[in-house]
């Protein structure tokens, strides 16, 4: 089981939290003008990544707060964990991979 | 004709009174359920001092500085929920006035207040093995370095959704949780105190 670090909470167990997919994904602005594939590649393509992956959590039985987590797929190691509107920070550089 | 509405806490079918008026005591956990109280949950942005201030004006009491922890006592507390919500207790009958205060304080503010009284039933758990009941079904560190007088958090106990708070020495906890969940917590709880010299108290 993960432990994740709520940024208002504190390290709580996985079962409080839920998995609230990607995190970063803007939508598109011009809406009426766009093609259906693209909206397709909008709607429900996401990244798959072996490393990291930038995504939101919820914590649903504590704060209710949603906010974005640097996951590794690999090894489950969390490098940041912040909250939503703020830029992903890049952690690749910072733990060397 | 008409008949008077009795209004009854969540878990008045359980006969706790009659059972604690038996003599079911034991003093590893003594076992009640609160009884009625108010619950006003407000919202607004912490970091403005005027939202502070107006908490402040119509409860008396100051919100919380950290994060799961509680402030003010007795009857009138504030309990830290998340960075930007917080309850407000109060004794039964006193949510119309707190409300109508709180949002009189927050005109022309971006906050609100809500009465949520009627939601949630609140247990009580006290006595020496009360940590060792709640270890059955948290998965808080409970241990008093870490989880003191004056601390609650909002976490799964069972499978209910909770908020936990250390009222007092004893140690003694108060268990916020959905009426609908109540009976089922009970009956779990009384189950795991089983184990531990249960007590009931009306």
């Amino acid at each position: 089981m993960l432990v994740i670090p709520c940024p208002y909470c504190g390290p709580r167990d996985e079962h409080e939290f839920s998995y609230a997919r990607e995190g970063h994904i803007a939508r598109p602005t011009n809406a009426e003008q766009i093609s259906d594939a693209d909206w397709a590649q909008d709607l429900f393509m996401r990244k798959n990544p072996k490393g990291v992956h930038y995504e939101r959590w919820m914590h649903a039985k504590g704060c209710r707060r949603y906010f974005n987590v640097a996951r590794d797929t690999v090894t489950h190691e969390i490098y940041a964990v912040y909250e939503m509107g703020q830029p992903a920070p890049d952690v690749k550089k910072e733990s060397g991979r | 004709m008409v008949e008077t509405y009795q209004r009854r806490t969540a878990l008045a079918h359980l006969g706790l009174v009659g059972r604690a008026a038996a003599g079911k005591g034991g003093a590893g956990v003594v076992m009640s359920e609160a009884g009625h109280r108010t619950i006003i949950n407000i919202r607004g942005n912490a970091q403005d001092p005027a939202f502070a201030a107006a908490v402040k004006s119509a409860t008396g009491v100051d919100l919380p500085a950290k994060a799961n922890t509680v402030a003010g006592t007795g009857a009138r507390q504030i309990l830290w929920l998340g960075p930007n919500e917080w309850w407000v207790t109060g004794a039964d009958g006193e949510a119309d006035a707190l409300v109508e205060a709180l949002r009189g304080a927050f005109t022309g503010q971006h906050a609100t207040a809500c009465d949520v009284s009627e939601s949630r039933a609140v247990l009580s758990l006290k006595g020496p093995k009360t940590r060792e009941v709640l270890a059955r079904g948290v998965s808080l560190d409970l241990h008093p370095k870490v989880f003191g007088i004056g601390q609650c958090a909002q976490t799964g106990l069972s499978r209910c959704n909770v908020l936990l708070h250390q009222v007092g020495e004893g140690p003694h906890f108060e268990i916020y949780v959905l009426k609908s969940f109540s009976d089922y917590l009970w009956r779990w709880l009384e189950q795991i105190a089983g184990d531990f010299d249960l007590g009931i108290e009306a």
